[in-house]
């Protein structure tokens, strides 16, 4: 498995904590855009065919293969159902969001 | 659990594009530059200019990516990449591979005349363009590479676009570079091999990658990779390569050519449509087509 990246968002108290040229200091993982998702994807693991087909068609990278099977990373997930559609043997489906 | 069955995946693993990303629902960028990275790897150095990526990498001191990206004025893109590979050229580094990623309005409006130039010097670069058909960072406004009939918000349905879609790839073509390919996002091994064959060819490479977006196509989000396959199966958006300038091949063979009706159903920019402006739009669509195929038996 890669290593976790850690989740930290920068920010400047005073001008002399900028860096002298623009540079990217962290990664946007701070930004959870799970939260603009209002449907969200489950995957029945008892019809999965393990194609890979929803890992490789994610935009937000938030189907991550665990021991070679498919889990939906709900942080980052925002809820485009491209999984859903393309899934061949169609396990995964779309639920509606519960507060 | 059933059966212990291994995973083949047929992309490569390594993710350099990481979540938390400012793209949209469904945004066929996004997979573009993640199939393109892929096939890169870390040794790459990104030139962007104003474009829906030059948002969805994140604000300062932010940024989703892997690899260092250069943001830089929306006509200099190629400009812009040409002097990274110089001065990386100057400081003994000749492996890393120096990318300018456009969207359509950065390369078929304005970026073309700073394309055209790195192109006739045929400096060391891979231009990649995300063709989404509009300005659609800004609100969807109409570019050059808007299509025949479709809605933006500066050509409204009471006044439609009625001129066709730029031919970039002939205009590329004819600068005779020594790569040119045209790739959808909807087929990810075909962008990988086309990237790791561009990776490997020395001079301008171009790369034209049709990247659906669900915001300014009012399609469904869940729909952006459908629509992606369906514009290859119709021949809108055929997927060829050239070298040279000359040598036309043919990536993706299309046995049954199926109608354009069932593509633009599923967009509401092409709502309006009447069923003879269709015809004229399908009679557009075969004669391109027709054409192609002319340059690919030539050579």
């Amino acid at each position: 498995m890669k290593p976790k990246k850690e989740i930290k968002k920068v920010v400047f108290q005073s001008a002399e904590e900028m860096p002298t040229m623009p540079m990217s200091i962290g990664n946007m993982l701070w930004n959870k855009t799970g939260s603009w998702r209002n449907i969200r994807p489950e995957i029945r693991l008892e019809d999965c065919i393990q194609c890979g087909i929803c890992w490789k068609f994610c935009p937000d990278m938030s189907i991550e293969i665990e021991a070679e099977w498919p889990v939906v990373n709900y942080d980052y997930c925002k809820g485009c159902g491209i999984c859903a559609e393309e899934c061949p043997a169609k396990c995964i489906l779309m639920v509606e969001e519960r507060k | 659990m059933k059966k212990e069955k291994k995973m083949t995946l047929t992309l490569p693993v390594e993710e350099l594009v990481g979540s938390g990303n400012l793209a949209c629902q469904g945004c066929g960028a996004n997979l573009a530059m993640r199939y393109v990275l892929k096939a890169l790897g870390l040794r790459t150095v990104l030139c962007i200019p104003a474009c829906c990526w030059a948002v969805i990498d994140g604000a300062f001191p932010h940024s989703c990516m892997s690899v260092p990206i250069y943001h830089c004025a929306f006509e200099t893109a190629a400009s812009t990449a040409t002097g990274v590979k110089a001065g990386l050229e100057m400081v003994g580094d000749r492996e890393t591979t120096v990318v300018a990623w456009a969207g359509d309005g950065g390369t078929f409006d304005i970026g073309l005349q700073a394309l055209s130039g790195a192109a006739e010097r045929n400096d060391d670069i891979l231009y990649v363009c995300y063709d989404n058909e509009a300005y659609m960072n800004t609100g969807i406004q109409r570019s050059s590479a808007t299509p025949t009939g479709a809605w933006t918000t500066t050509t409204p349905v009471k006044f439609p676009k009625d001129r066709p879609k730029k031919d970039i790839d002939a205009i590329m073509a004819a600068h005779y570079i020594p790569y040119l390919a045209t790739a959808s996002t909807s087929y990810p091994e075909d962008v990988v091999k086309k990237t790791k064959k561009a990776k490997s060819i020395k001079g301008t490479r171009f790369l034209h990658i049709y990247a659906p977006c669900p915001t300014g196509w009012k399609s469904r989000p869940e729909d952006a990779v459908k629509l992606g396959r369906m514009v290859v199966q119709n021949c809108i958006f055929p997927l060829y390569e050239v070298e040279h300038g000359e040598k036309y091949t043919l990536t993706m063979k299309i046995k049954d050519k199926k109608p354009i009706d069932d593509y633009l159903k599923l967009q509401g920019r092409f709502r309006h449509l009447k069923p003879e402006q269709i015809k004229l739009m399908q009679e557009e669509v075969d004669h391109n087509w027709a054409r192609l195929l002319k340059k690919c038996e030539a050579t």
